[in-house]
């Protein structure tokens, strides 16, 4: 479980995050969604590590990050999995020494075992016979994937995605929607998701948060997204006519 | 005000440098890596310029040597002497500078821009242990054995240059070398070489490490590097040639 309160962040003049609180339960596939500089990737950023917030907690498992040891940190650091906007995968490192990484940084596996373990998570994302590949051969739907897989080679408790879908077509973009949906049930991780991307929203939302200016607007299923009379979000997420079209059926209905 | 900034943003980059690595197999393979990326791979570049600078030197000095007393084992002293002091470790060092420096920059910039140091941060990998304290060990350990290889190819282009042109005689270069060979100076140059070597490494990894926005800064951010990089080799070496050899 991962609670955040209060948090706020600025850089010099400009304040990003207001005072968010939230909650992002195990086995749940949570979404933010908000324009762009509504502050979702400081916010994903600053639940990370990344950045440190100027005021508020947040807590892992009930222990504040504050509160915590260098030593705990560090463990914890260990069961985060990210999967970053553009992959981050390391450009000098094939797909299979990308994923496993993390293994041998942090682990005392042999190198069979290590392997082992690549190709089951290459596997599980779906991807074959790319291992001795470099990410610069890879499409942007197979370089998602890779970062998935290196996200969840730890066997994470929690996973931060930064638009997974941004670049992708969208039959690619479900595909990995519904990659990441599998392995939060399958593996029961804590996954936030940042988007923009209304197909993933009334996809895999199973929580939605809705943030403006820094300050948290809205929050609910994918369900109550159709239902919901807030200004704010209807405007945001029924922008185009196709989803105004489907919002109107489901309330006809 | 900026530079004093930044002077101090270097100084606490340089803290978390030195700290002890995560996985000692894996910071040993990139300090492996490393070795052959800045050092193997310049040696053709290093031993090109040494060998026809070395020529250079030795022809210019018999060119300007008319005057019959004067003695001609003095070409190889002059060219022995510009070497060992000079050429092989502040010139070599700028030409590194701005072949190695701007690799530097470029490709921790180029992580930077992409997020593959957030990636090594959420990890919880102290990234500039991981990435920039491998290139100081390389650097500094190597670049002495650049300098070397440039004094010999120097003082050996400069014979060769003798025998090309006849401008001189190589007994009289070979025994220029011999005269008053002091072997401080190889020891000065060393010095020089091992402080030059920990500036190449750091102040561009400095400046990759910090930029901010996508390929045009990464670009802006190299050239910063190498023009920074040369500004404080040429002043140390002012510094360090008064400490040393005064």
């Amino acid at each position: 479980m991962l609670e955040v309160k209060g948090i706020y962040k600025s850089f010099g003049e400009a304040s990003v995050l207001k005072g968010i609180d939230a909650t992002f339960e195990p086995g749940k596939t949570s979404l933010i969604i908000g324009q762009s500089g509504s502050g979702k990737t400081v916010f994903l950023k600053t639940l990370l590590g990344l950045h440190i917030p100027d005021k508020g907690t947040i807590s892992y498992d009930g222990q504040t990050t504050e509160s915590m040891t260098i030593e705990e940190k560090r463990q914890l650091k260990q069961d985060l999995g990210m999967v970053f906007q553009g992959s981050a995968l390391f450009d000098s490192l094939t797909v299979e020494e990308n994923v496993m990484f993390p293994l041998k940084m942090f682990t005392n596996q042999s190198k069979s075992e290590m392997l082992d373990r690549v190709d089951f998570v290459l596997k599980r994302v779906n991807l074959k016979d790319s291992n001795h590949k470099f990410p610069a051969e890879l499409s942007g739907g197979m370089q998602k994937r890779v970062a998935i897989a290196r996200a969840i080679v730890t066997n994470p408790k929690y996973l931060f995605c930064d638009e997974p879908n941004s670049g992708l077509d969208p039959r690619t973009s479900i595909v990995i929607d519904n990659l990441i949906q599998e392995i939060t049930d399958e593996y029961q991780i804590t996954t936030v998701i940042n988007t923009h991307d209304m197909n993933s929203v009334m996809e895999i939302g199973e929580k939605i948060i809705f943030l403006k200016d820094g300050l948290k607007e809205w929050e609910g299923t994918s369900n109550d997204i159709f239902k919901t009379d807030n200004e704010a979000v209807v405007s945001f997420v029924y922008s185009s006519n196709l989803f105004k079209k489907v919002r109107k059926v489901y309330l006809e209905e | 005000m900026n530079y004093i900034k930044s002077i101090g943003a270097y100084t606490i980059m340089l803290k978390s440098v030195f700290k002890k690595p995560q996985k000692r197999k894996i910071f040993w393979e990139a300090v492996f890596r490393e070795i052959d990326d800045l050092g193997v791979k310049s040696i053709g570049i290093v031993a090109f310029i040494s060998f026809f600078i070395g020529g250079v030197v030795a022809i210019q000095t018999a060119l300007n040597l008319e005057d019959p007393i004067i003695p001609k084992d003095l070409i190889g002293f002059a060219t022995k002497r510009s070497m060992i002091l000079e050429f092989s470790s502040t010139f070599v060092m700028v030409i590194l500078a701005g072949k190695v420096g701007s690799y530097i920059t470029s490709s921790i910039g180029t992580m930077r821009v992409t997020e593959q140091i957030d990636a090594l941060e959420v990890m919880g990998i102290n990234s500039l242990n991981y990435l920039v304290l491998p290139k100081i060990l390389a650097t500094v350990f190597f670049y002495p054995f650049l300098v070397l290889l440039a004094m010999f190819l120097g003082i050996f282009g400069g014979w060769v240059a003798g025998i090309a042109t006849d401008l001189f005689k190589p007994g009289d270069y070979i025994a220029g070398i011999q005269l008053d060979f002091e072997p401080y100076l190889v020891a000065y140059s060393l010095i020089k070489s091992v402080v030059f070597a920990f500036l190449i490494a750091t102040i561009p990894s400095y400046f990759g490490y910090y930029v901010k926005g996508g390929s045009l800064e990464v670009g802006r951010a190299s050239t910063k590097a190498v023009v920074w990089t040369i500004v404080v080799i040429i002043f140390s070496n002012y510094f360090l040639t008064q400490m040393l050899l005064s």
